[in-house]
This record gives structure tokens, C-alpha cells and sequence, in this order.
């Protein structure tokens, strides 16, 4: 009974050793625990992958912070952020007007425009008529939901959230769904994959909308945290200028993903 | 198999009784809680309320269809579950038996997205489904829910059920075969009905954790009330107050629950013995 | 579609990349600990509560009540992201407020935490029925030895009432284990998140998701022989329950 009762304390005891107080130069950045090629993707080793995994490693090493991965699910990052479990979101989240009232953003680091796709054979256009009737996924928490209620939702179309992008793909691919909106670049790696080259094709970019669908990406940081946010936006502007930026995105682009 | 008084340890079935409830000590802690809820009320952001009430009502309704569809075909299922554990034959049994052990030993979040993800991803790739007067059905998400919280309503409540029909008294049955009544009119007239009152008094609490296991089906985009809260925190931003007022209505609806399943129990003439 | 043998690509399970099977095992360990850690706090929680509900003041007795009541009647998913976000907030406040800057809370102390906090209410009412169970001769008996009420709860209840106190305890095991999965909601990498993350990567689905069960069913297989051996031990002597 007492070996048992030790037992018990011992388990508790090594459970609340594992709060400690913060390290010294740690940032905790966030990443959304999901599937997000080619930007942010765990692989088989349990490591994660990536445009944005190299971007975060360049930026770290060039503003010499200790970064860890801290994975979070999409739809809570923000709320993370704020309650202090991360210090920084590195999640292709888009600065947007509306979350600038709750978080505080680097400078942008890439910018690509939002697209629609659909099944093969169906043909219809990215536009408000084009989808009338349909039924579009997107991720929750994104400009693409925002945006998909705005134009398409109340234009006759029914809009399916979903928690991760993966799955908005996949029931498009299942047939559940007619149309996909999202990023263009991260379409364009579910169309290149096996499952997405049987099944659908980009349906084009929808029209711009910049109050909604923001001025491009930038790194989620705390209201306040305005060291950190200085010195992100100096290894931004570092690694654009010595070459960095360029070579590791030569890597997943033909194109230069930053945007105009 | 759960004990009634582990389901009660997990799942609210009684509220606090009413009598000599105002104690001096009690009226200062109500006090307390009244500058509580004031607080809360006054100092958190509630503006959003209005613009959502609308939804956060109809995600009730999809919350309570969802807990009365599943339970009672659960239910409906479980009858038969239990009584094959009983007196079927070996593969029937060992089947029943199986299916309750898989289901109450994995996570029904697991089950669910194993059943809307996995499942449902392979159905269009077969023409013949894809074609048939069932796909408009198989393509929304709520089939999908409802088929994973019944199947595990049914293991769960099936194991309650093999002990309801294991422990009806033998001399009962003994008793309707010496009148000369046939297998099924004494499966009719005696143990089912007599299983099922024994069953009861569990239902309280099995409905209350089913309850507790809807908000589940939020995962694969079907909307109920937690869908709804949720939406409310991504467009708000608002943490806290969106998640403690889904708490206040699901407490609510417990409430409701218990209060309706005691008034139920007490038209019943006795409880099982 | 012919053959659908020919469709499961087994590879992806193995232990070594390009397999993910390794991924899954660390997911399992994950859940393993903060079930362990959860149930071991819960069960803490639970003690004192129990005792609190049962021997505490009235102003004890209520605010425990409270804390029941609350915990077994809003869905555990609900609780998980208000104490998985409250948790570390109000931790960081205090923090702040004594002055002592930012606490770095890791995601596996504040699974344990949420877990914990749940598991302490239902074992609360768990152990609180088997305490009931104790002949209150035996614990009178210990008063009149002049026992103090630590040595009358080491010597007499805990000993007495764990029998009764064992069913129960093992059904919140097994509940402790399963509700490491709705973690995967706040994203920690747990077995059923990581199962999900593979499936999303691979696009097999229908694989991992029955890996993840079989794992999820040996887990609590295993639990289920060593619950039965602990029943044996600790119901020597005790009449077989009805």
C-alpha cells in the first residue's frame, strides 16, 4: 500500500518536474501539427520538412535564437500565441487586418496568390457564379474561410470547414466535396502528388481582396514582443540580401515565392 | 463490464439534493460565486452572443439529435449484442464479444475519424457506391458521426445488457416454460421485458457520457453547438469566454437530462431487483 | 481495384523511415506517459478529495462538490481546451504577478495537468463510494486507539477501502488512456495525432487508423491482465462479489 501510494507521488512528482522555468534564449515557435506541403510537413523519422522549416532554420541562425518546433493545432495557434504556450507562429498565416487586432506580424516573407480546384472533368471558374450551388472546403482560421463565406457563401454556394488542410483535399479527392480554396502553392503540391494528379486540376486564382486576403505572410508574434520582432524582421531582411532566401527556396521553386 | 457506480463516478446522474440547502456558509459562497459570475460577465467580451445566438441554438439541436438518434438505436442494437453474448451460439458470441472489446478498448475520437477518413475515402472509389441513391447520404459527415457514436453506445450499453439478461432470475424463466410457453413468447412476454428493467437505472448515466462524447463529431465538420463555439473563437479571437459559455450549456443540458431521466424512473413501479 | 491485398502498402508501417511505425511507437510512449502521469495525479486529487468530500468542512464539502459536478457533467473535450489554454495562462499570470517572469510549461506537463484535473474528479467519487464501503466500526476502533486521523487513514480507510476501490480505479485507467487521444484536438503529438498526421502524409488513411486501434486495443489488453492479477492480490481473503 505505502510502495503503492510512492508510486503514485513519484509519477505526479516527475510529471510537474517537467515545468521549469524558461531557458535563457529559447523561442517555442509554432507550427500547425498538420500536413502542410511544401511548407511545413512532419516526416516519417518524426522530424518536419519544408519551405517554412528552412526559412525558420535560416532565420534563427541568422538572428542566433535557440529555436524549437513546438507543434499546435491550427484553429487553437493563435490563442497559443496569446496564452504564452509559443512565442512565434511560423504557419503561412497571412497579415490580415482582423488578426492584426489580436497579434503583431514580422514583415512579410512570402506572398502567392489563392487559387480553386476542383475534380477533373466538371468545369467551372473561380468565381461567385462559377461556384453557385456548389460545395467549397477550406481550412478553419484562414483568410480562405474568411474569404469563401464573403464571395462564394453568400452567393448561393455552401462553404465545409475543415480543421486541416489535408483533409479539405482529401474529401475533395473522396467526392464529397466540388472545390477546394486555398493557397495556390500548397494546391499545387496536392495536385502534384499521386492522389491529387488522378483526381482534380486548379480551377484558377480567385479575384484579390486585399482586406481579406492580407499582404502576403508573416511571422505570428505576441503584441509587445517587439525585440523579437525586430530582430526577426533585421534576419528577414539579412537573408534576403546575402542569398540565403534565394537558395533554399531554388530547392521546392521555380519561381521566386516572396511576391510582390 | 463498468459498475453503475462508475459510470455515476464519471457521468453527473443525480443533482445536489435540495434540502436545508441555505446554510450560513452557503450563502457567503454564493455570494462568492455571485461576484463570479459578475465578474465574468461584466469583464469578458460577450458582444458576440447576439450576432450568434441564432446558430449556437440550431448547434443545440443537431447536439440533442445526435445524443437521441444514437442512443436509441444504440439501444436497439444493444439488445441483441447482450443476448447473443448469453444464450447464442459460439460464433455469434465470440463475434458480440469482439466487437464489444475492440470498441470499448480504442478512443472513440480514433474510431470516428477511422470511419469518416478511412472508410469513407475508399466508398467513391467503387463506381457502383459512388452511383447508387445511398451517395448523397455518404457524402455528408453526419452518417459518418452517427454511425460512430451508436456503435460505441451499442458496446458499451451491450455489455450492460448481457449482465441484464444473465441475471433475471432462473426460476422466472423456469416458471414461464412450466405454463408452456414457447422460446419466443418467453423471450417476449418475460426476459426482455424483465433485462430491460434491469437495464434502466444504467441508461441514465450511459445517455449522460454518451452526451459528453458528441462534440466529437465536430472533428469531421459535422456543425453542432461545439462547431459552432469554435467557429465563434477563430472569427472572434476571443479565447475563454466562447469555451465557458459551451461549458454552461452543456451543463444545462445534463441538467435536463438527469431531471428527465429521474421523473422517467419515477413513473416506472420498481426498479430492478 | 481489383485486388485490394495488392492496395496496403505494409512498408509504411515499418519501424525505420520511410515507415512510420516508429513515429507511431513514440506517439504511443507519448500517451502512455501523460496517461500514467494523469491518472497518477488524478488519482492525488482524488485522495484528498475524497477525504475533503467526506471528512472536510462544509465550505470544503461544497467547493468540491462543485469541482465533481462540474467536471462529470461538461464533455472532457470542452474541459481539455479550457484547462489545456486557462492552464498555462493563469500559471504565466501568477508568474508575472510574483514577479518571476514567463513559465515555460511543456506540452507534456500541461497533458497531464488537463488529464489529471478530470481524472481527479472522477476518482474523487470513485474512492469517495469505496470509503463509504469501510465498516465505520474499524475506523471508530482506530479512533479509540487514539490514532491520529493520518495514521487512521494510512493504517485503516486506505487498506480497507481499496478493494472496494478497485474496479472502479481500473475502469478510470482505461478512460485515462482513451482520453489521451482528444489531446490531438489542442495538437499535441500524442498516438492519435501523429496516426493522423501519417495518414494526411501518405494518404493511408484506412491503415494507420487501424494500426493506431490496434495499438490503442493491445494497450488495453495488457492493462486488462494486469488489472486482473492486482484484483487478485488485493481481494485476498474478500468474498467473491456478487
Amino acid at each position: 500500500m505505502k510502495n503503492a501510494l510512492k508510486t503514485i507521488a513519484l509519477a505526479a512528482a516527475i510529471g510537474l518536474a517537467a515545468i521549469s522555468g524558461a531557458a535563457a534564449e529559447q523561442v517555442r515557435v509554432g507550427f500547425a501539427a498538420e500536413p502542410y506541403p511544401p511548407f511545413t510537413s512532419p516526416d516519417a523519422s518524426g522530424n518536419w520538412e519544408g519551405w517554412e522549416v528552412d526559412f525558420m532554420k535560416a532565420v534563427c541562425a541568422e538572428a542566433k535564437l535557440d529555436c524549437v518546433i513546438t507543434p499546435v493545432a491550427w484553429d487553437g495557434i493563435i490563442p497559443a500565441l496569446t496564452s504564452n504556450k509559443i512565442d512565434m507562429i511560423i504557419g503561412s498565416m497571412s497579415i490580415t487586418p482582423e488578426r492584426l487586432q489580436t497579434i503583431d506580424f514580422s514583415d512579410k516573407y512570402y506572398n502567392t496568390p489563392t487559387a480553386v480546384m476542383g475534380p477533373k472533368g466538371v468545369d467551372f471558374d473561380a468565381t461567385p457564379e462559377g461556384l453557385k450551388g456548389k460545395t467549397i472546403g477550406v481550412q478553419v482560421a484562414t483568410i480562405h474561410q474568411v474569404y469563401a463565406n464573403k464571395y462564394f457563401g453568400e452567393n448561393g454556394a455552401t462553404v465545409k470547414e475543415y480543421q486541416t488542410q489535408d483533409e479539405a483535399n482529401n474529401d475533395l479527392a473522396a467526392g464529397r466535396i466540388d472545390a477546394v480554396q486555398a493557397d495556390s502553392i500548397a494546391l499545387k503540391a496536392f495536385l502534384d502528388s499521386e492522389q491529387g494528379a488522378a483526381c482534380c486540376e486548379m480551377k484558377g486564382n480567385v479575384k484579390d481582396d486585399p482586406e481579406i486576403l492580407g499582404l502576403g505572410v508573416g511571422v505570428g508574434l505576441r503584441k509587445g514582443d517587439t525585440a523579437l520582432k525586430d530582430k526577426i524582421n533585421a534576419a528577414i531582411k539579412a537573408i534576403r540580401a546575402n542569398g540565403t532566401y534565394d537558395e533554399f527556396s531554388k530547392k521546392y521553386f521555380d519561381f521566386d515565392i516572396y511576391g510582390g | 463490464m463498468m459498475s453503475d457506480e462508475t459510470v455515476s463516478a464519471i457521468a453527473l446522474t443525480e443533482l445536489p439534493r435540495k434540502e436545508s440547502f441555505f446554510k450560513p456558509h452557503r450563502i457567503v459562497l454564493m455570494g462568492i460565486a455571485a461576484l463570479l459570475v459578475f465578474s465574468i460577465v461584466w469583464f469578458m467580451r460577450w458582444d458576440w452572443v447576439p450576432k450568434y445566438s441564432g446558430r449556437l441554438v440550431s448547434g443545440v439541436g443537431v447536439t440533442l439529435l445526435m445524443l437521441a438518434s444514437t442512443s436509441i438505436i444504440g439501444f436497439l442494437l444493444a439488445v441483441p449484442i447482450g443476448l447473443v453474448q448469453v444464450t447464442g451460439p459460439w460464433p455469434l458470441k465470440a463475434l458480440a464479444r469482439g466487437f464489444c472489446t475492440v470498441v470499448r478498448g480504442t478512443p472513440l475520437l480514433l474510431q470516428l475519424w477511422l470511419l469518416y477518413y478511412g472508410l469513407g475515402s475508399l466508398f467513391p472509389q467503387f463506381p457502383g457506391i459512388r452511383n447508387s441513391f445511398l451517395w448523397p447520404y455518404l457524402r455528408e459527415a453526419w452518417p459518418y458521426g452517427v454511425a460512430a457514436l451508436t456503435i460505441s453506445f451499442a458496446a458499451y450499453e451491450g455489455e450492460v445488457m448481457r449482465g441484464a439478461f444473465a441475471g433475471v432470475p432462473a426460476g422466472e424463466l423456469e416458471a414461464a416454460r412450466a405454463y408452456g410457453m414457447s422460446r419466443f413468447t418467453l423471450f417476449r412476454r418475460i426476459w426482455l421485458p424483465r433485462a430491460v428493467h434491469r437495464a434502466l437505472p444504467t441508461l441514465n448515466g450511459e445517455t449522460v457520457l454518451q452526451l459528453k462524447s458528441t462534440p466529437l463529431v465536430a472533428t469531421i465538420t459535422v456543425i453542432d453547438v461545439y462547431a459552432v463555439v469554435s467557429k465563434v473563437r477563430q472569427e472572434t479571437y476571443i479565447t475563454y469566454e466562447p469555451l465557458l459559455l459551451l461549458a454552461l450549456i452543456y451543463l444545462c443540458l445534463t441538467a435536463v437530462l438527469v431531471v428527465g431521466f429521474r421523473y422517467f424512473e419515477s413513473k416506472i413501479p420498481t426498479r430492478g431487483a | 481495384m481489383a485486388d485490394a491485398g495488392s492496395m496496403i502498402n505494409w512498408g509504411l508501417l515499418a519501424l525505420e523511415p520511410p515507415g512510420w511505425g516508429g513515429v507511431l511507437l513514440a506517439g504511443l510512449w507519448n500517451s502512455i506517459q501523460i496517461a500514467v502521469g494523469g491518472y497518477g495525479l488524478g488519482l492525488l486529487l482524488g485522495t484528498g478529495g475524497a477525504m475533503g468530500k467526506l471528512y472536510g468542512g462544509p465550505v470544503t464539502k461544497d467547493l468540491l462538490e462543485v469541482y465533481t459536478t462540474l467536471v462529470r457533467a461538461v464533455p472532457e473535450l470542452v474541459l481539455i481546451l479550457i484547462l489545456y489554454y486557462a492552464g498555462t495562462d493563469v500559471l504565466n499570470q501568477i508568474s508575472a504577478a510574483l514577479g518571476w517572469g514567463p513559465v515555460d510549461v511543456s506540452g507534456l506537463a500541461a497533458g497531464i495537468f488537463v488529464i489529471g484535473v478530470v481524472q481527479g474528479a472522477y476518482s474523487t467519487e470513485v474512492l469517495r463510494g469505496a470509503i463509504k464501503a469501510v465498516p465505520a466500526g474499524q475506523i471508530e476502533a482506530a479512533r479509540a486507539y487514539g490514532m491520529s486521523p493520518g495514521q487512521i487513514l494510512r493504517r485503516i480507510t486506505l487498506p480497507a477501502m481499496l478493494p472496494h476501490a478497485i474496479p472502479g480505479l481500473s475502469n478510470l485507467w482505461l478512460i485515462a488512456t482513451k482520453d489521451t487521444a482528444l489531446l490531438a484536438v489542442v495538437g499535441f503529438s500524442e498516438l492519435t495525432l501523429v496516426t493522423r498526421q501519417a495518414a494526411g502524409a501518405t494518404k493511408a488513411y484506412l491503415l494507420f487508423f487501424c494500426a493506431a486501434g490496434v495499438l490503442y486495443l493491445m494497450l488495453t489488453l495488457v492493462s486488462n491482465v494486469l488489472i486482473v492479477l492486482i484484483e487478485r492480490r488485493y481481494r485476498r481473503g474478500m468474498a467473491e462479489p456478487a
